[in-house]
């Protein structure tokens, strides 16, 4: 058991001593959150409106000035009809909306059927135009256009935060970072520097080798979870509806996937810079292209959607987003809880298999 | 109890592939002797050791430590041996106390119990016990290395090229000290590509792509020599030495260091052959009888 403190004691002093990857592990989480939080986002804010009026009423002023009181619009005042498209074109504004000279007249005392607003989108970005498109959509339709229009209504996420979006698939990201790459880093830089030769040659078995180095980095990751946990809550204002302590428990069934995911990358690797390699392709891609953290998994075609099933951090995410957004109980992910604890045995299994007391 | 070998080796095999880094090889050393494994880059010094402290499973023979079988009974062999591999396995962002503390641990032993085993190595690296052991010199850190090996007391004592890239000085001081633990009772296999060093031994296996040349005692070595060594210098080097190796009678001619080593057969008379070749217009030569070296020894027998 000595020798089994002292080994955790050398892990910490390893971590401790580089001051520089600790720092960087420390607060990566906090500044990725910030990040996707605030600057790269998914949300469209400061959409510049014009409006073509041809004839004003009570209407169309109450319709103006939703436009102007909500935060995501900047009302740039009215424009002609033919400088509409003008407009767009220099830039003024990403958006005309255009009334008709009707709009606003009880649709039984119209004479025609026809919409009586239109919008006109700058859709150059279509990802900006597609969703501010929906953000005004949902700012038009008010008393007047309400009976045309089905009703969305946007269930836990109603303003369509990608903060909300984005912290799962974060949190799917930097333990992997940490916990197998960092892990698989550690072992491997014990092999090419030979003292893996000397800790082999003595009476420690290998499994508590390994034990030893899985420590400090599964304590490493407890408080990056709690960092993200905490922005999660505080900083981005996320709900946390569901269980946190299913949160929890989530996460460190996650944190022991990705440290075993890290042993087993360690058995193939001789060199630190191969294991890197491996961690990127096997992993970082994988997470961040077939997890469903940017790219929906139900767009994807069926044999991407297939291998996404044996991605480990698709299922998490996708108890994440059950549990932090939809507010469900630990119950309801049991599922995806039970598909990541056979991962993590079966890599597990897999790679104490593989790793050997020699060095052949 | 019959004294038992501290290290068996019996037709050891290793092949990587195609290719063969042991070959049959057979030795063995004594308790308490200093043994050593002479023999350049790639003789298969390593892969010997690594069978030996059971990190590599032989392809065929046996190998035993103790009277401990290196396949069948390497979990005991581990306890009992100290390796100190051919790079200087410390951990370079730990102390030098730090690293001696924890291969003490890792034996589940403490540097306060064996302290008296390794206090004339550690006492010289001692007042820097805070410092890095990655900003030591080349022979402290080969100090520091020694002392994380002997640190649990092992019985056997492995050194894989413990002196290569140290300096001359340090590589004396270290010899020493391996005469001091000798007398402690340790065994000791060392392996050096350094033949100047072969006299520190006991005795000594000469190995050279994994076939053992010769073992005997240094001395015995060089007395089973039976040819005459020569030392020749003069102007033209390069033109001396395929002149020489024309000459009938010369069984061998090789740079050796500055000078050229010309072996030849007893009743060779250097005298005449210098008078003979300086009135072929060679230059400035100089030939004298000197005594055969441990590397004459290995290059004659490489060349068998």
């Amino acid at each position: 058991m000595k020798g089994f403190a002292s080994f955790v004691k050398k892990e910490i002093l390893h971590i401790l001593r580089d001051r520089r990857t600790m720092l960087i592990v420390l607060l990566m989480p906090a500044v990725l959150m910030l990040l996707f939080g605030f600057a790269i986002s998914t949300e469209v804010n400061n959409i510049d409106v014009a409006a073509v009026v041809p004839k004003r009423s009570e209407e169309v002023r109450k319709a103006l000035e939703r436009i102007s009181n909500n935060p995501y619009f900047t009302y740039k005042g009215t424009v002609s009809q033919m400088d509409a498209e003008s407009c767009l074109r220099s830039g003024f504004a990403d958006a005309v909306v255009v009334f008709a000279p009707d709009f606003g007249v009880p649709a039984e005392a119209r004479t025609d059927r026809r919409p009586k607003v239109q919008i006109m989108f700058d859709a150059s970005n279509s990802n900006d135009a597609q969703t501010g498109e929906w953000y005004l959509r949902g700012v038009l339709a008010g008393e007047s256009l309400a009976a045309a229009m089905p009703e969305t209504r946007m269930l836990y996420n109603p303003q369509m935060k990608s903060a909300y979006n984005f912290v799962p698939g974060i949190m799917g990201l930097i333990f992997i970072l940490i916990c197998a790459i960092m892990t698989s880093v550690s072992i491997v830089r014990e092999k090419e520097n030979g003292t893996m030769e000397v800790l082999l040659v003595s009476p420690v078995r290998p499994l508590r080798i390994i034990l030893a180095k899985m420590i400090p980095y599964f304590l490493l990751s407890c408080i990056n979870l709690a960092t993200i946990m905490l922005l999660a809550r505080f900083a981005l204002g996320m709900p946390m509806a569901g269980s946190a302590a299913g949160t929890v428990g989530l996460s460190m069934l996650y944190v022991v996937l990705a440290l075993a995911l890290g042993l087993f990358i360690s058995t193939i690797a001789d060199k630190q810079a191969t294991a890197l390699i491996i961690s990127a392709m096997l992993m970082l891609l994988p997470v961040i292209m077939l997890s469903g953290m940017i790219f929906p998994i139900e767009n994807m075609p069926e044999i991407l959607q297939f291998v996404s099933c044996f991605i480990p951090a698709r299922w998490y995410i996708d108890g994440l987003r059950k549990l932090m957004i939809e507010g469900l109980p630990f119950a309801e992910v049991m599922k995806e809880f039970l598909i990541l604890l056979a991962m993590t045995a079966a890599i597990m299994a897999m790679s104490l298999k593989k790793f050997n007391d020699k060095l052949e | 109890m019959e004294e038992r070998n501290a290290i068996e080796v019996r037709e050891l095999t290793k092949r990587y592939g195609g290719v063969t880094a042991l070959d049959r090889v057979s030795f063995e050393v004594g308790c308490g002797e200093i043994f050593g494994l002479i023999g350049p880059d790639g003789a298969g010094k390593t892969s010997l050791f690594r069978i030996l402290t059971t990190l590599l499973a032989p392809d065929g023979g046996s190998a035993s430590v103790n009277g401990l079988d290196s396949v069948a009974d390497y979990r005991q062999i581990r306890r009992q041996v100290g390796y100190m591999p051919g790079r200087f396995s410390l951990y370079a962002d730990l102390s030098v106390e730090e690293n001696l503390s924890f291969f003490a641990a890792l034996f589940g032993t403490g540097i306060r119990e064996n302290y008296d085993l390794v206090a004339p190595i550690y006492s010289q690296i001692e007042p820097f016990r805070k410092r890095r052991a990655g900003k030591l010199s080349g022979g402290m850190k080969q100090k520091l290395a020694l002392c994380c090996a002997l640190i649990h007391r092992p019985s056997v004592l492995f050194l894989d090229e413990p002196t290569t890239g140290v300096d001359a000085l340090s590589r004396g001081e270290f010899w020493d000290m391996l005469d001091g633990l000798r007398r402690c009772g340790i065994s000791i296999l060392v392996s050096t590509p350094y033949m100047d060093e072969a006299g520190r031994c006991d005795r000594i296996a000469l190995i050279n792509e994994g076939r053992i040349l010769g073992i005997d005692t240094p001395q015995g070595l060089v007395d089973g020599f039976d040819e005459g060594v020569y030392e020749l210098s003069g102007d033209d080097m390069s033109g001396l030495l395929a002149r020489v190796r024309a000459e009938r009678g010369i069984s061998g001619c090789y740079p050796f260091g500055a000078v050229h080593h010309v072996v030849a057969a007893e009743g060779f008379d250097a005298v005449a052959f210098v008078a003979r070749i300086a009135a072929e217009g060679f230059s400035g030569v100089s030939m004298q009888c000197i005594g055969a070296g441990i590397e004459d020894v290995f290059i004659k027998k490489m060349g068998r």
